[in-house]
């Protein structure tokens, strides 16, 4: 017994400088004092440097006049508005590229990936390629090879491709016609709307037949005709209410229609391109998590390789597949801030300029660090849910 | 590892990182030996490497000129180019002693930035340049609705451009980049119709094009832009002693001092000849500036007096050939006039 | 005990028969790879029709066409662009990236002085070479030369002031000199932070862990970007009046810490990876946190993340092309100021040399991840689970 006693002492290390407890608290206390010593001297610093040289500073600013205009905008903006709405602006055009962006790469990444593994060698072969082209050089290259060697080699303006509907394409961009919906055309809209609702009841309704009675409904053509089929009756009733604004060749551009501007669609290009090849491998890796024993199961069991692909394979693979997608996003969305290199006003370009024009550099680059901190964590959350809700799946 | 990051830290931060006393700029920058000058990143006639990568140009030459003044040598300069963006953060920190890059005079830079102009090198103006070749008829900037405008970003050229074309009312199409060379190469690339910038910027950017001859530059200037040096607040020494070497060029020109006859002219029979020159018996003009009593001559052995900066930079003898026009001295109906040396 | 009646049991084999026709041989590779059903025979007729579209036209463009020498654009414009070609013509003007070249490498580094950045290169693959070869001996003294003598040789010549070496300004910097120096101390520096970053943030000292945490969060929240603006307009403004950081070293921080704040989830991956008893293992032999970190730990958790840190490593090389939003001129930098040369303007250009730049950055990143592949599998001891 005398030996448990021993073990039950107090740790016998000699003196309290060997205590891990006393240790950590001590070396906790210096961190936070050198932490708060180093703020402390920073912040002085800041302040001193703004008081003696009579920079301004507060956030302040952000109610005053922008005075610069900006090429692209979701919001009306001119010159007039504030400093504040021009971040705004640069906000929603990050937002902009980053969704078709990531909507984009998804596709391609799925695509890529899924080609990887096909039986097919050459399919296979060139997806590789791709994957190991694009992996392997700096996004902002790709960006510049679509602006700069891509899009700037585009014939002017007055000499622009024609393309199908109406569209064009040159130098300044890609043009196409934009609809403008007449009088009567919100039935369209609400056709719609009532066509996917119905839809997904017919989905509902048909699974739980199929649940209850083993009979089948063909869910998918029901309800590609009330999506498609019901707004097109709605266009046909209301007398036909949708024209198109096409492009025009005018003294110096095209006007009219919808122009698409080669920054944009370098940027997109760029970035879809570029984050497709990671989600390839991504998508690839996730199949291949899939053990095999569960393909030969469902192939055992009847279903035929698309469903074993749909029902059995997919979801199990999007579960490995989902925690470095986000992270795929989030970089897509981080990326897009690359934007300042061609031109495309996003959130980094924008607050730049403020940051330069009202010479509060501490406080412009905050903003924008906040800014992107709060997208990310915000992709962050959603993606979490849906791995959450994802995860639920397994019994 | 860790070891060896700290090595190579340790190692670059020893010899990267000049760090000073926060003394006065004059002391400073004597401690060192050179003047830290910063400049753009690339215009011709103001400030832009030639082949060797020395930097030419009228912004580099008066920096130039600061660095004979104070040592007597106008080689003693760094220069360091700056984008538009990262200018004002250079000169508030320290990095830089002058901000001498193309940078237009405002109250607003004078007042919330903590900058401090010293004077105008360049009087400009903010004007339009075309391609007359793909746009015959346009002759006059209030043609240019619905045209796509290339214009650097940061700059008050982007809001003269927005004032210009609203008070007009006028559509335009902005595409705005960061950095000089971008707005060249797409303006080149035929990305917009028209470039807008100073107008000495414009002849300067005219002659990078692939074929010049083809763009014209538009007759309108729709705004003033004083171009000058500029230092930080609150170093009065360092700010006279910027100011008056830009008045000591001046005045050099206006008394026929030049960089050949300098010498002989300090020997002129004209007293005021000699005093400018340091030549006075007990003349303490340099010294209580803080810098030695010979300094116009240093200013003009190194760079010349103003003429001869503008003609060999910008005018004449540049490729640019623009003409003295408003920044001729005030004897010959210009604007460039300085206060008295004495 | 009978005899058995051997009659039915063969005396002798049959000689070996050729596999049938329809498994091996090149007919059936095709058929088992390109035409397997209806569906792969439609993919494959779609795949050689976009490679016949596309692969004469890179390789027309690339090299056919190309111009290879000449001294200046009109080599690589059409007639009507003022040149010598043919009108229609395109191909690669490689003749721009070859007059360019020194450039590209150096940056605008002085003439008379280029011996010292390659001497420099020079040294950096005798030493690297030997390292990345397992079989050469004596790896430690390699890798002292490497990590700790080569730093400081590098450092001397290239910045020079010293031993009579005229001083060279990083501003002079540029091209690969750049992207290479960037990116190695970046390795070297984000590679360490990140394992303490890492442990860190899974210390017991709640003070500590909630920083780390903080950290890594916030930097990998942000784009590389605004921590170059921050490094190159914000964080003069923190420094006391009159002292100043040398915008290359500004650079190098922000890459650096923005590199370690990725190191430190690979890290932290690998960490979690190892099982507790071997924590437990360490703690009952009595060794101290350190120990048990360096000695058991860490050689585990490493090897089971290089992959992960590879792929930082490849990321970090790529992100260094940022640097020229903060107008510094890595390689791409110096690519793309070199468009705005009149010497050198033509419709083919911009592409030529943005090509050449990514086919140096594919090189060094492929190159990196064949690597890492190579050495994960020789690591890969059988621990397995």
């Amino acid at each position: 017994m005398a030996s448990q006693d021993v073990l039950r002492e107090e740790p016998s290390r000699g003196s309290f400088i060997n205590d891990p407890k006393i240790r950590g608290i001590f070396f906790q206390v210096l961190v936070v004092v050198l932490l708060v010593a180093g703020v402390w001297w920073i912040a002085h610093n800041v302040i001193d440097n703004l008081t003696r040289l009579r920079i301004a500073s507060g956030f302040g600013f952000l109610k005053g006049r922008a005075g610069f205009d900006i090429s692209e905008s979701a919001i009306a903006y001119s010159s007039d508005s504030t400093y504040g709405r021009a971040i705004l602006v640069g906000l929603l055009n990050t937002l902009i590229v980053a969704i078709v962006g990531i909507i984009t790469a998804t596709i391609i990444g799925f695509v890529i990936g899924i080609g990887r593994l096909s039986q097919n060698w050459l399919i296979r072969k060139i997806c590789t390629v791709y994957v190991e082209v694009f992996r392997n050089i700096p996004p902002l290259l790709v960006i510049f090879f679509w602006y700069s060697g891509v899009l700037a080699v585009l014939p002017a303006p007055r000499d622009s491709y024609n393309l199908p509907f109406g569209s064009f394409l040159n130098q300044r961009g890609f043009y196409f016609p934009r609809a403008v919906w007449g009088d009567g055309s919100w039935l369209i809209f609400v056709a719609l709307l009532v066509g996917i609702a119905m839809a997904w009841f017919v989905a509902r309704k048909a699974r739980q037949r199929q649940m209850a009675t083993g009979q089948q409904f063909p869910v998918f053509w029901t309800s590609a005709a009330l999506i498609v089929g019901l707004p097109l009756l709605a266009y046909a009733l209301s007398g036909f209410p949708l024209s198109f604004d096409y492009p025009k060749q005018s003294t110096f551009n095209l006007t009219g229609g919808f122009q698409v501007r080669p920054e944009f669609l370098s940027l997109y290009l760029a970035l879809s391109c570029y984050t497709a090849a990671f989600i390839a491998e991504i998508v690839r890796a996730g199949i291949r998590g899939v053990s095999a024993g569960q393909t030969e199961a469902a192939a055992a069991l009847g279903l035929r390789s698309g469903s074993i692909l749909r029902l059995v394979v997919v979801p199990q693979a999007m579960r490995i597949v989902i925690p470095p997608l986000t992270s795929q996003y989030l970089n897509l969305t981080k990326n897009s801030s690359l934007a300042i290199a061609i031109g495309y006003p996003d959130l980094t370009a924008t607050a730049g300029t403020v940051l330069n024009q009202t010479g509060q550099a501490v406080e412009g680059v905050v903003i924008m660090m906040v800014i992107y901190l709060a997208i990310s964590l915000l992709t962050s959350l959603v993606m979490n849910w849906f791995n959450a809700k994802m995860a639920l799946v397994e019994r | 590892m860790k070891h060896i990051a700290i090595g190579i830290l340790g190692a670059a931060t020893l010899g990267l990182m000049a760090s000073a006393a926060s003394a006065a700029t004059l002391d400073t920058v004597k401690a060192k030996g050179f003047i830290q000058c910063g400049v753009s990143t690339g215009l011709a006639g103001f400030s832009a490497p030639d082949d060797k990568g020395d930097w030419q140009g009228i912004d580099a030459d008066f920096c130039r000129a600061v660095a004979a003044a104070v040592f007597g040598d106008g080689s003693k300069v760094k220069f360091t180019p700056l984008s538009a963006k990262e200018r004002f953060t250079a000169l508030q920190s320290g990095e830089i002693d002058i901000l001498s890059r193309n940078t237009t005079w405002t109250i607003n830079r004078d007042t919330a930035l903590g900058l401090n102009f010293i004077g105008v090198t360049y009087y400009d103006g903010q004007g339009f340049m075309i391609n007359a070749k793909k746009l015959p008829g346009v002759n006059s900037a209030l043609q240019l609705s619905g045209a796509a405008v290339c214009v650097q970003s940061g700059t008050t050229t982007e809001l003269n451009l927005a004032d210009y074309f609203k008070a007009n009312k006028m559509e335009y199409n902005p595409v705005v980049f960061e950095k000089l060379e971008e707005v060249n190469a797409a303006y080149d690339a035929g990305r917009c119709d028209v470039y807008t910038t100073d107008q000495s910027g414009l002849y300067g950017i005219r002659l990078t094009l692939g074929a010049p001859a083809d763009h014209v530059v538009l007759p309108e200037i729709i705004s003033k832009e004083p171009l000058g040096p500029a230092v930080r607040q609150g170093d009065d020494q360092w700010y006279h002693i910027v100011k008056w070497t830009y008045f000591a060029l001046l005045q050099a020109e206006e008394l026929g001092i030049t960089k050949a006859n300098v010498d002989e002219m300090k020997n002129s029979a004209s007293p005021e000849i000699k005093r400018v020159l340091g030549q006075e018996a007990d003349t303490k003009i340099g010294t209580d500036l803080g810098v030695s009593n010979d300094w116009v001559v240093n200013i003009v052995k190194a760079v010349g007096n103003y003429g001869e900066m503008f003609e060999r930079n910008v005018g004449s003898g540049s490729p640019l050939k623009i003409a003295r026009g408003i920044n001729a001295l005030w004897t010959k109906g210009g604007l460039q006039y300085a206060p008295p040396i004495r | 005990m009978q005899e058995h009646d051997m009659s039915w049991v063969r005396t002798e084999m049959v000689l070996a028969q050729p596999a049938p026709a329809g498994v091996t041989g090149l007919g059936a590779w095709v058929r088992k790879n390109l035409i397997a059903s209806t569906g792969d025979t439609i993919l494959t007729i779609v795949g050689i029709a976009l490679v016949a579209m596309i692969l004469p036209q890179i390789i027309n463009w690339a090299f056919i066409n190309a111009v290879w020498t000449g001294p200046d654009r009109t080599v690589c414009a059409t007639v009507a662009q003022g040149g010598i070609q043919p009108d229609g013509w395109t191909g690669a003007c490689w003749a721009f990236v070859n007059a360019k070249f020194g450039q590209f490498m150096l940056g605008r580094y002085p003439i008379e002085e280029r011996w010292r950045p390659i001497l420099v290169a020079i040294l950096f693959v005798a030493l690297l070479v030997p390292m990345l070869i397992p079989k050469v001996p004596r790896k430690g003294l390699n890798a002292v030369l490497l990590f700790f003598v080569l730093p400081i040789v590098a450092f001397v010549l290239l910045v020079g002031g010293m031993f009579g070496l005229p001083h060279v300004e990083t501003s002079l910097w540029g091209g690969l000199l750049v992207t290479l120096s960037l990116s190695f101390v970046g390795i070297a520096v984000s590679l360490p932070l990140g394992i303490v970053l890492a442990l860190g943030r899974r210390s017991k000292m709640p003070i500590i862990k909630t920083l780390c945490v903080v950290f890594i969060e916030t930097v990998r929240g942000i784009p590389l970007i605004t921590v170059l603006f921050f490094a190159s307009v914000m964080l003069p403004l923190f420094l006391p009046e009159g002292v100043s950081f040398d915008k290359f070293l500004r650079a190098l921080i922000g890459v650096s810490l923005f590199a370690a704040a990725y190191m430190a989830e690979v890290v932290r991956g690998g960490l979690q990876a190892i099982p507790k008893g071997q924590y437990e293992g360490a703690d009952s032999l009595g060794l101290g946190y350190w120990q048990k970190m360096y000695f058991i730990v860490m050689p585990q958790a490493l090897k089971l993340v290089i992959p992960g840190i590879v792929n930082t490593f490849i990321g970090m090389f790529k992100d260094t092309s940022l640097v020229i939003i903060i107008s510094m001129f890595d390689l791409l930098g110096i690519v793309k100021q070199n468009f705005s040369d009149a010497n050198w303007a033509t419709a083919q250009t911009a592409r030529s040399g943005l090509i050449f730049a990514a086919f140096v950055f594919w090189l060094f990143c492929f190159g990196m991840s064949r690597y890492s592949m190579y050495t994960e599998r020789r690591l890969d001891t059988g621990h397995k689970r």
